[in-house]
């Protein structure tokens, strides 16, 4: 009597808990969801629903200035990313194989950008552009990424380096390479997937970064992010939720493509593997 | 030859070697991030600090002269006001994502990874939208002849439409939406951690299950709630974007006050003196955090 009561209890619990898993998911996509459905909505003006159309993602692609500032944002994420994945990874490296005087106040400036307020970083990049006179604009809106993107990289890198066998570049070095041939023919290769994953980070800051982007943007040059904050206050076109609509489809679909071939690989490397034994 | 000059030459020819073999490499690979550090973050912060003890002149520049006027003008009861109210609804946020994410850390980290890592990959998804699209959403949701009005006037709950916008509270909503995967992630990673031996230990000992989730649970899952609180206050603290889009310039915060000191009003120094404020502020958070959690604890971030 007392197990079946304890079993009923569990189930309840169980239930109340898979609800309330289900309600904190509904919060966190209600807003996406209402920006999918209304990116269909045949009314100019979003507060309710006046019957389906396409028309905002034709309009997307025939006349619109918004697809410019999605590109300039491409371009932006893809140079801040290049830029923060080749200093953070060398950086990385280097900061652990040698000993320099500055290395400890380089090593706790890293934290720096990661913990501080990013306005306060967006605003202390801003003093360094004006007293450089650095134009605002596409290169300041890329360096001030690349400040930001590079502590996330060397962190990440260091926890692969920090699982690394080192003895593995010593026994390079004694058979005869030297520095650079062993950098880039055996600690190179190992860091692979420390590269990709710190890339990944660095794109998805660079590409969703609000209040830096904002400071150093100037009147001209603007990305993706900061457009629409400033199209926020006076209402957004519904062909802005067209285009996130579609990019949203887009990163859904490089998750799936991203696990089924990495599914694929993995059982392909398995038989290979096996077929040694 | 005599033994001291060969010895001499010898030095010269290590030191060259030495310098072949460790100054170089140690240049080209620890340099730019050096340079990068030194001229992108330290000195830009120095010279924040520096004008803060600065003067505005006439034309929105600076004027060399040493001053505390910029702190003094904080203490003004409008600015104060500001602060207070970023403090106050940066909290409210902090606790709300904590007690929203842990529960829910909680549920993730007892499924099987596979599961796990799923949900986990459904929390950073809407992170992968942008803010400010999901934003405007909540703002259209909240509109006086919105959807969500509409559905309350529908199903007979209100008479009026509700003053959803404008508010401290759909400012809040909005932090929380776009705060609540950090909070998740470092929960997740430190309940995932725990020893579920300690559980069955506590309970064994007749610990009842709320008593274990109290004595046992929390504590040994205190780095990653203390990750959680700095993952999302810090932000909230400075965010400006969140109050612009749904606060509709009613609701300042120090995050929008600052900004304008910067690219509105162009009164630099006392800009610089409020986003001191703001670091002070994060300091102190972070010497509560290193207290609490060790420092090379780092991995929860």
């Amino acid at each position: 009597m007392a197990s079946r009561k304890r079993k009923q209890k569990r189930m309840l619990f169980k239930s109340l808990s898979n609800l309330y898993a289900v309600l904190v998911y509904g919060f966190l996509y209600a807003p996406i969801a209402v920006m999918m459905v209304f990116s269909f909505n045949d009314q100019k003006v979003n507060y309710y629903w006046n019957g389906f159309t396409l028309k905002w993602y034709v309009k997307l692609f025939t006349d619109s200035s918004i697809v410019e500032y999605l590109w300039n944002s491409l371009f932006i994420a893809g140079m801040a990313t290049l830029g923060s994945v080749v200093i953070g990874t060398i950086g990385a490296v280097g900061l652990i194989r040698f000993e320099f005087r500055l290395k400890k106040l380089v090593n706790h400036s890293l934290y720096i950008p990661i913990v501080i307020p990013e306005i306060v970083l967006g605003l202390s990049l801003l003093l360094l552009f004006e007293v450089i006179r650095l134009p605002l604009g596409f290169t300041a809106i890329i360096l001030s990424h690349i400040t930001f993107c590079v502590p996330f990289v060397i962190i990440i890198m260091r926890g692969r380096l920090s699982g690394m066998d080192l003895s593995v570049e010593e026994a390079s070095m004694d058979l005869g390479a030297n520095r650079m041939v062993t950098f880039f023919r055996v600690t190179l290769p190992m860091l692979v997937p420390g590269i990709m994953s710190g890339a990944f980070m660095s794109f998805t800051l660079s590409i969703d970064d609000v209040i830096i982007s904002n400071f150093v943007s100037g009147p001209y040059s603007t990305t993706f992010p900061v457009k629409i904050l400033s199209l926020v206050k006076t209402g957004l076109s519904p062909e802005v939720n067209a285009l996130t609509t579609i990019m949203i489809a887009v990163i859904l679909l490089g998750l799936l493509i991203n696990s089924t071939v990495q599914a694929f690989i993995r059982k392909r490397f398995l038989t290979h593997i096996k077929s040694y034994f | 030859m005599n033994p001291s000059e060969s010895q001499g030459e010898k030095n010269t020819l290590a030191k060259t070697r030495n310098l072949k073999r460790n100054t170089l490499p140690a240049l080209t690979m620890a340099g730019p991030v050096t340079f990068w550090m030194l001229v992108f973050v330290l000195l830009p912060l120095l010279y924040v600090v520096f004008i803060s003890f600065m003067r505005r002149d006439a034309f929105g520049g600076i004027d060399y002269h040493v001053t505390l006027s910029n702190y003094v003008e904080i203490l003004q009861p409008v600015y104060l006001k500001v602060i207070w109210k970023s403090i106050k609804l940066a909290l409210l946020t902090t606790v709300i994502c904590i007690l929203i994410g842990y529960p829910l850390a909680y549920y993730i980290a007892r499924k099987p990874s596979k599961l796990a890592a799923k949900l986990l990959m459904l929390v950073m998804i809407p992170f992968w939208t942008n803010t400010l699209v999901r934003l405007y959403s909540i703002n259209l949701m909240g509109q006086p002849n919105g959807f969500l009005n509409q559905f309350l006037l529908r199903a007979g709950l209100i008479s009026k439409p509700l003053d959803i916008l404008y508010s401290d509270g759909i400012v809040v909503v909005g932090l929380l939406i776009s705060m609540l995967p950090f909070a998740i992630l470092p929960l997740y990673a430190s309940i995932e951690k725990l020893d579920k031996s300690y559980l069955e230990a506590s309970s064994d000992l007749g610990a009842r299950p709320a008593i274990t989730f109290l004595r046992v649970t929390i504590p040994l899952t205190l780095p990653g709630i203390v990750a959680a609180v700095m993952l999302v206050f810090i932000p909230s603290l400075g965010m400006y974007y969140v109050p612009e889009a749904l606060g509709g310039g009613k609701v300042m915060l120090i995050g929008s006050l600052i900004r304008n000191q910067f690219l509105v009003t162009k009164n630099w120094p006392f800009g610089a003196s409020l986003s001191i404020l703001l670091l002070l502020i994060t300091l102190i958070m972070l010497w509560l955090y290193t207290r609490i959690a060790k420092l090379d604890d780092m991995e929860v971030f």
